[in-house]
């Protein structure tokens, strides 16, 4: 039950094989003041459904850029993301909008739960923007938060929550539309050692059930526990 | 869940909010006085036209009723010409004049008018008899304190003194017979009233004359068509209906009700500065958040929704509040102002409208949907990268 309830919803393609995420000569330039950075500097990249890709290099490197723009929340400076085989990089405000609350699952370093919402309402609030009906969705969220070990938190809020509770929260959060693809951004970051442990052995499971996982990190057991680590340094991929 | 989102939010900083609905409230209420303000005395003025159901005056020529001591001539004539028309239903002559009433060793000076009972519409008995016969006068409760008098007393009534001489010309000994309210008179003034003819008779020159003649037309009649028809018949009188005499009073009151509109558009004002400043202060606040919500798949016109929502709740429940604090501080400036000397009684200052309250309430509501979009719109279009960049590194 518990693979169900992590994948469920997932558009799984008849091709397993298919690259989910595809970067092609990607570069994303930012204006600070008067001067150009170049964050991207011509990024290829694939990952594979079902893979766990740990991205990892030094800060300022471009690591956070790239998953923003697989995660459809910035667009590239030029260069071409599809995801599933579908081109994001020029989407309307929209078109993204729908294609991240259907298919993609942020997990964050700072959790960014809703402080007014209970744990169960966090975790519904993406499935009630897809329109799922209350029942539905608030079933679905109590599964999910007992799939992250927090059954017996739904009515809590965020600040009557540990650390690592409150990102179990925003891992189900994720989870909630069933996406093809999971991005995290240091989910780790704010954790202490056992906490993260925790979060990545839940990464590992969610992997193991079917979900392709993308994540941003310093952390070296975070980076280890992936299939594969791709390194960046000023803005390319110089190891993959 | 956009409205639960909402309603949350506003909780979550409940002093603050509590604080900008106080603030809306008082605005509100500012905003409702001055509405009532702006069209109070006109309504009121109107209402009190119409309350003995007298459609149309008669005031001599180029004079508006009681403005002057001017009488028109030629009662009986006139009322002769009127009775022509079939749409002219009664006719009530009114003569007016000041008078000195003694009574014991106290002398009372006061206005009078002199009416016929069948017809007039100046005045309501409040206890007693009307003035059923000749020798017979009612009078106001200040009158009657004044005079220390009651139902019954005879009274020494005198009209026409000439300082010169210090003479009067005419006195009479009436008996006060009723206690009456005079529907255009001042809270200050000692009034009374005899029938018409007694006051002829006491006045000499006042024969067959009138100050004021009120007329009722049939029922389904249009009043300005016999206005028109009276002016034509009559030359020597100004014909007033009760949409000219609107029309006169809103030309003097229209410097009063620009003052009340200038009023109530800066307390608008100051109600949509409190509304947008709080709700841009939490729309700060929840930069992060909102970018999160963006992340996720929320979309902006979503997040545009939940914060124009609690920029109108604000403005709602400010509303609602000031709605009846409004109605409570009118209530209180109306008693202030009707004190005025020289007004009549039946005026209002602050006249109550449910149309005036939904105005306010729906320019509140308005201002609480402008108030909302513009700092909503700009946090919903922020980009979200970006957004989550800088509240990380905050």
């Amino acid at each position: 039950m518990s693979a169900d309830v992590a994948t469920r919803g997932n558009l799984v393609s008849a091709d397993r094989e298919t690259a989910i995420v595809s970067l092609r000569d990607v570069r994303r330039d930012y204006a600070l003041g008067a001067e150009r950075v170049h964050a991207l500097q011509g990024v290829t990249l694939d990952v594979e459904r079902g893979d766990y890709v740990a991205i990892v290099g030094p800060s300022g490197c471009g690591k956070s850029t790239l998953l923003n723009l697989i995660g459809v929340i910035d667009q590239p400076t030029s260069g071409t993301v599809a995801i599933a085989g579908k081109r994001v990089d020029a989407m309307s405000d929209r078109e993204a909008t729908q294609f991240r609350l259907r298919n993609i699952g942020f997990v964050f370093q700072r959790f960014y739960l809703l402080p007014i919402l209970s744990a169960l309402e966090n975790v519904a609030l993406p499935m009630a923007e897809a329109k799922v009906a209350k029942g539905a969705r608030l079933q679905r969220a109590a599964e999910l938060l007992k799939y992250v070990g927090l059954g017996n938190r739904e009515r809590h809020r965020p600040s009557e929550l540990s650390g690592g509770e409150q990102q179990r929260v925003a891992i189900a959060r994720a989870l909630a539309n069933g996406p093809m693809l999971l991005l995290a951004d240091e989910p780790t970051g704010e954790l202490d050692a056992k906490t993260g442990t925790e979060i990545i052995s839940l990464f590992q499971q969610l992997n193991t059930d079917g979900t392709t996982i993308v994540v941003v990190t310093h952390d070296e057991d975070l980076a280890s526990a992936a299939r594969r680590k791709v390194h960046m340094r000023d803005g390319r991929v110089v190891e993959s | 869940m956009r409205a639960a989102l909402a309603q949350a939010s506003l909780t979550r900083h409940r002093g603050r909010t509590i604080l900008a609905v106080l603030g809306v409230a008082v605005a509100a209420a500012m905003l409702l006085d001055m509405v009532m303000l702006a069209t109070g005395m006109r309504e009121s003025f109107r209402e009190l036209l119409l309350s003995r159901g007298f459609e149309i005056r008669l005031a001599p020529k180029g004079t508006l009723p009681f403005d002057t001591d001017a009488t028109i001539p030629g009662v009986s004539a006139i009322i002769a010409t009127l009775r022509t028309n079939p749409d002219v239903r009664e006719i009530s002559p009114v003569l007016g004049a000041s008078i000195h009433v003694l009574a014991g060793n106290r002398d009372v000076s006061g206005s009078v008018l002199g009416i016929d009972p069948s017809v007039q519409g100046d005045y309501e008995l409040l206890s007693g008899q009307d003035v059923a016969a000749s020798n017979f006068i009612v009078g106001n409760d200040h009158l009657l304190n004044q005079l220390g008098a009651h139902i019954g007393d005879t009274l020494s009534v005198a009209i026409g003194y000439d300082p010169q001489t210090r003479t009067y010309s005419g006195q009479r000994k009436l008996i006060l017979t009723g206690r009456v309210k005079f529907i255009y008179g001042a809270n200050d003034q000692s009034s009374a009233a005899v029938r018409r003819e007694t006051l002829e008779a006491m006045g000499g020159q006042n024969h067959d004359r009138a100050s004021l003649f009120m007329i009722r037309v049939r029922k389904g009649a249009d009043a300005e068509r016999v206005r028109d028809w009276i002016e034509k018949q009559l030359p020597n009188v100004t014909a007033i209906s009760i949409a000219t005499a609107i029309k006169q009073v809103d030309e003097r009151l229209s410097y009063f009700r620009q003052l009340a509109l200038i009023l109530g558009a800066v307390s608008l004002f100051v109600g949509f500065l409190l509304v947008t400043t709080l709700v841009t202060v939490s729309v700060n606040e929840r930069a992060g958040e909102i970018a999160v919500m963006r992340a996720i798949g929320v979309s902006r016109s979503h997040v545009v929704e939940q914060i124009v929502i609690e920029g109108v709740a604000i403005s709602l429940a400010g509303a609602v509040l000031g709605l009846a604090l409004g109605l409570v501080t009118a209530r209180y400036l109306n008693t202030i102002l009707s004190a005025f000397p020289g007004l009549p009684m039946a005026i209002d200052f602050f006249l109550f409208q449910p149309r005036a309250a939904w105005s306010a309430l729906g320019l509140l509501i308005a201002s609480g949907i402008g108030a909302g979009v513009y700092p909503a719109w700009r946090a919903a279009s922020l980009p979200i990268a970006e957004s989550l960049r800088r509240e990380a590194i905050a």
